[in-house]
């Protein structure tokens, strides 16, 4: 009723009539507490005094925001084909020219403003597929299996999507990892699809194993219809980077359990630990031999976002679907086309990125320079995090063998927890909130990715320059230390 | 060979040719998602795919009866050789490339814009993730750009959400629409002949369709009685909860009166109906006497019985108007009166696909804060959006003009938007020979018109048309003389296929 006593109606939307589904999503690297750290840093922006002077976001896999600097040739080439008259401009290396030009050339009127086709400008996908093929030392990738997207999640739901169908304990299921990125379990309660968690081990680095996918896959069976498994590899939250062994073991389960294989790999670039290395899901597939090869149906996804380049915010990336059936394809590719086209200037992107300056090119040297540097201060970065939280006192921390995150177990006094509960919340989202007032740093509490039961951790990114990095983890330590002495 | 499909278990064998147990996929046509067979998008279709095949054919040095296709499919500006506005792309490469900020060649109001873009941007790089709402700057100009046009009504930018295009703004809104299940699964009115990102987006969330049709004897206008008829039939088997309305319209062209927005406000308010604005178009405006007048300036000029409470939202992009920025896929859309909680949802969903491209938000940004009287670059700006508004302005006329001339032809004035949408006589005899195909008549003639001149259009079943009409939608975007040849085409085609079907 309003003041005047005339009865007003509810509104036409509100949170018990709107889609259920949607209320079931959620997605930690942007949830709660970044809500409260950009609250905060209003806060301080308005003169609030604080025990810190600004917030450092390393809750987010963004590492341009951290200061990590774009690669000069693509940005080059993204400037010569958003203003086509610099190409008269003789600051600008002749290879970065004539990759805007080979770029305008497939554009619609020569310009990155025309809609593309719906599956990706044509050339880039057939860079793209050269591109794969010189990965997997020369195994064919058909231009026609890649299909362009917004950013790695675009085409990573585009496929879930796909997969959904039958009702109760009919209703398809996915196989995901504890933990995860938590763009899964947003996708999956989405799309009303069951989802069907597998532990990594943490005790072993977050190896997977085939036993514990075949436990969780059985006791799904009860009450779903498995059909997919997705794996992130290297790993987000937890860095590992998969043997080529545990590889063959997946495409093998998938194989003998029928499931469609999700294969993430947009970290394929962020390999740092010794002994490791990135073998692509769809390489070690085909070296499976052709009852493999010529069966296993899989989609593996790329992006623009992380590796070497950090370019989040133009949202290329792509998927290349294997084995798919083209009635299927025909299906997609009509999905597709109802959103017209993934953004072009990050279509134009992933061509760069997957055909950057060759040895015999005026750019190639400051290129290499470029991505060396970012790659190796990377590196450097997941050694000094592992390090520095081992050697604190009820944090341990599993080696960064790649991607861009440190996912440490931390160790939380019983007070503690039941403070947590007294105030409503999960244990590591109080740690993580009482670690953002403390002292401004932003991480997201284990509970957004997925973790064993009594066991908690956060998530924090190896972005911030060497030397904020530093600050940062002792300022970590420090607050946990204090945190546990509180509580003791 | 058919696969019996087992559910659970994964074991789905079949025969092959030599005996051998192969299984099934793990993902066919029938394991697929089932609401995703139900899209359609026609735009982009059957039609266009035998196009591209087409053009591939020509590439390869097939003779045909044309040099080339042309693809007045879509609404794609710059694929038919309109430029881009220079401030707008001078901006974007400052941006993407900041050296060029000490380039004497850019004017300083573009620097000073790109400098305000990237500040605005995490470690002051377009390639750092925006907030998931979009950039807070780019937030607030949109908003100051709606009060101005809107003659002082105020906005908020916390009500403003940057979309991937206002595609994307579109299936998010209806997402959070849809529950329910059966006679109370949510309905959202659209009209007959709609955009079918709609209908698609419709079908995808298994939501139910309710058709209002537009009236195209009254040029396409929209009719309460209609709406209020397709409602109350509707009610019998939905739970009715939204309307959605193109204004200008996509693909009739009509640009609605002030009058008629009115009406429609006091009907959702009335019918309790969720009301989606779609205004892509509200620059592309034509005829004389038409103006566009936007939902919210409108709705808040009827007062607060009304502004306080018809939830809105209202959609804009940067790929038509006289910008024609498709690929950059930039766009808002701007929530009226939504309640804080299903606000704080939207968020929420939002968040998830981190955000949409900065490039295309830096675009927005500049869009609805273009050059000033005074700032250099502004005659020029002035120059190119003019020159691109009237030439679509001239070729409305012209389209409008020779369709008309045609015998079968008749064609509504092209008030606004980008789009002819005439209605076609089709001969008994080709409807018959169109539906022993399999085909939809209109579907039969445009694609025999594609074949014969190598013109794509779109036929108006993929629209939508009352029944027995029969229309197709062509874009009004090819240069002006490339137009005149086309429409004469157009013209002989369908003289001649009238004469082979008599």
């Amino acid at each position: 009723y309003s003041l005047n006593g005339v009865p007003c109606r509810g509104k036409v939307l509100t949170v018990d009539n709107m889609n259920p589904n949607v209320k079931r999503v959620e997605y930690a690297v942007r949830g709660p507490i970044v809500q409260r750290a950009v609250q905060i840093e209003k806060e301080l922006r308005e003169g609030v005094k604080k025990p810190f002077t600004e917030v450092i976001k390393a809750n987010i896999g963004d590492a341009h925001a951290m200061g990590q600097k774009p690669i000069t040739f693509l940005r080059q080439v993204l400037a010569l084909c958003s203003y086509p008259e610099l190409l008269e401009d003789n600051k600008f290396p002749e290879d970065a020219k004539k990759r805007a030009q080979r770029i305008l050339g497939a554009c619609g009127g020569h310009s990155i403003g025309a809609y593309s086709a719906s599956q990706g400008i044509e050339c880039v996908r057939q860079d793209v597929a050269r591109y794969i093929e010189k990965r997997d030392g020369g195994i064919p990738s058909n231009p026609d299996n890649i299909y362009l997207s917004t950013g790695a999640s675009d085409a990573i739901v585009t496929m879930l999507k796909l997969l959904v169908c039958g009702e109760g304990r009919d209703r398809t299921g996915v196989m995901i990892s504890i933990p995860q990125y938590p763009l899964y379990s947003a996708a999956l309660a989405d799309l009303g699809a069951v989802q069907i968690s597998y532990y990594l081990d943490e005790e072993k680095c977050w190896s997977l194993d085939v036993a514990e996918l075949r436990r969780a896959l059985n006791a799904a069976r009860q009450h779903c219809n498995p059909r997919v498994l997705c794996i992130i590899n290297p790993g987000n939250p937890t860095g590992q980077v998969q043997s080529r062994q545990c590889i063959e073991d997946v495409i093998r389960f998938a194989k003998e359990e029928h499931l469609f294989l999700m294969a993430d790999e947009v970290y394929q670039d962020n390999v740092y630990a010794e002994g490791c290395k990135f073998h692509s899901f769809k390489k070690v597939l085909f070296e499976m031999g052709p009852e493999y090869s010529s069966t296993v149906e899989m989609a593996s996804f790329h992006s623009t976002s992380k590796c070497y380049m950090g370019e989040c915010g133009f949202r290329g990336g792509y998927m290349e679907v294997i084995n798919m059936d083209p009635e299927v394809k025909t299906q997609l590719t009509k999905l597709v086309s109802v959103r017209l086209c993934p953004p072009v200037p990050g279509q134009a992107l992933l061509d760069l990125v997957v055909n950057p300056p060759q040895p015999d090119e005026p750019s190639y040297i400051t290129f290499m320079k470029e991505r060396t540097a970012v790659l190796s201060a990377l590196a450097e970065k997941a050694r000094l995090t592992e390090q520095t939280f081992n050697a604190v006192p009820g944090i341990t921390c599993n080696p960064v063998q790649g991607a861009m995150y440190t996912f440490p177990r931390i160790t939380l006094p019983e007070k503690a927890i039941d403070k947590a509960k007294e105030e409503g919340k999960v244990p590591d989202m109080y740690y993580c909130m009482r670690l953002l007032e403390e002292e401004g740093i932003c991480l997201v509490p284990g509970s957004g990715f997925g973790q064993r039961e009594g066991t908690f951790h956060f998530r924090m990114t190896i972005l911030p320059p060497t030397e904020k990095l530093k600050v940062v983890l002792q300022k970590i330590r420090d607050f946990h230390v204090r945190f546990t002495q509180e509580f003791s | 060979m058919n696969a019996a499909l087992s559910t659970r278990g994964g074991s789905q064998e079949k025969m092959t040719e030599n005996g051998m147990m192969s299984r099934a996929k793990v993902l066919t046509i029938d394991t697929i998602n089932p609401t995703v067979k139900k899209v359609e998008y026609a735009v982009r279709g059957p039609i266009v795919q035998r196009a591209v095949e087409l053009e591939r054919e020509l590439s390869q040095g097939m003779k045909k009866p044309f040099a080339e296709v042309i693809k007045a499919n879509i609404g794609d500006a710059h694929a038919m050789g309109q430029q881009p506005i220079t401030f707008f792309r001078q901006v974007l490469a400052l941006c993407s490339y900041p050296e060029l900020l000490s380039d004497n060649t850019f004017p300083e109001d573009a620097k000073s814009r790109a400098c305000r873009i990237l500040q605005s941007c995490g470690g002051h790089s377009m390639g750092a993730y925006s907030a998931s709402q979009g950039i807070d700057s780019v937030r607030e100009d949109v908003a100051r750009y709606i009060e101005r046009r809107d003659g002082g009504v105020p906005c908020d930018p916390d009500d403003i959400y940057l979309t991937t295009g206002a595609s994307d703004g579109i299936v998010t809104m209806l997402k959070l629409l849809v529950c329910g299940e059966g006679a109370s699964r949510t309905g959202v009115m659209i009209s007959i002949p709609q955009y079918p990102l709609y209908s698609a987006a419709l079908a995808e969330l298994g939501a139910v369709q309710i058709n209002y049709y537009l009236n195209e004897e009254k040029c396409w206008s929209l009719d309460i009685p209609e709406l209020q008829r397709a409602l109350d039939e509707a009610r019998q088997y939905c739970n009715p909860r939204a309307l959605c309305i193109i204004n200008p319209g996509n693909p009739t062209g009509q640009v609605q009166s002030r009058k008629c927005i009115e009406d429609v406000i006091q009907f959702a308010a009335k019918e309790r109906l969720f009301l989606m604005a779609d205004e892509v178009y509200q620059d592309n405006v034509y005829a004389d006497g038409c103006q566009f007048h936007s939902f919210k300036k409108v709705l808040f000029e009827m007062g607060p019985e009304y502004s306080d409470t018809v939830e809105l939202a209202s959609f804009h992009s940067t790929s038509k108007c006289y910008m024609g920025e498709c690929g950059f896929r930039g766009g808002y859309m701007e929530l009226i009166n939504m309640d804080d909680e299903v606000k704080a949802q939207l968020t929420k969903l939002v968040s998830v696909r981190l955000c949409p491209p900065v490039p295309g938000q830096a675009l927005m940004d500049l869009v609805v804060n273009p050059p000033q009287p005074g700032e250099p670059s502004y005659d020029n700006f002035i120059k190119e959006r003019t020159a691109t508004l009237s030439a679509l302005a001239e070729k409305a006329k012209l389209t409008e003009q020779v369709l008309n001339t045609v015998q079968g032809i008749s064609c509504n004035p092209v008030q606004g938007a980008m789009y002819s949408f005439p209605r076609i006589t089709i001969p008994e005899k080709a409807v018959k020979e169109a539906t022993e195909k399999g085909q939809q008549p209109d579907m039969f003639y445009c694609m025999k018109m594609l074949e014969e001149t190598g013109i794509c259009l779109v036929p108006g079943s993929g629209f939508g048309q009352k029944d027995g009409t029969y229309h197709f939608r062509m874009t009004i975007l090819p240069p002006s003389d490339k137009l005149k040849i086309l429409l004469d085409k157009v013209k002989e085609f369908h003289q001649k296929f009238t004469q082979q079907y008599s």
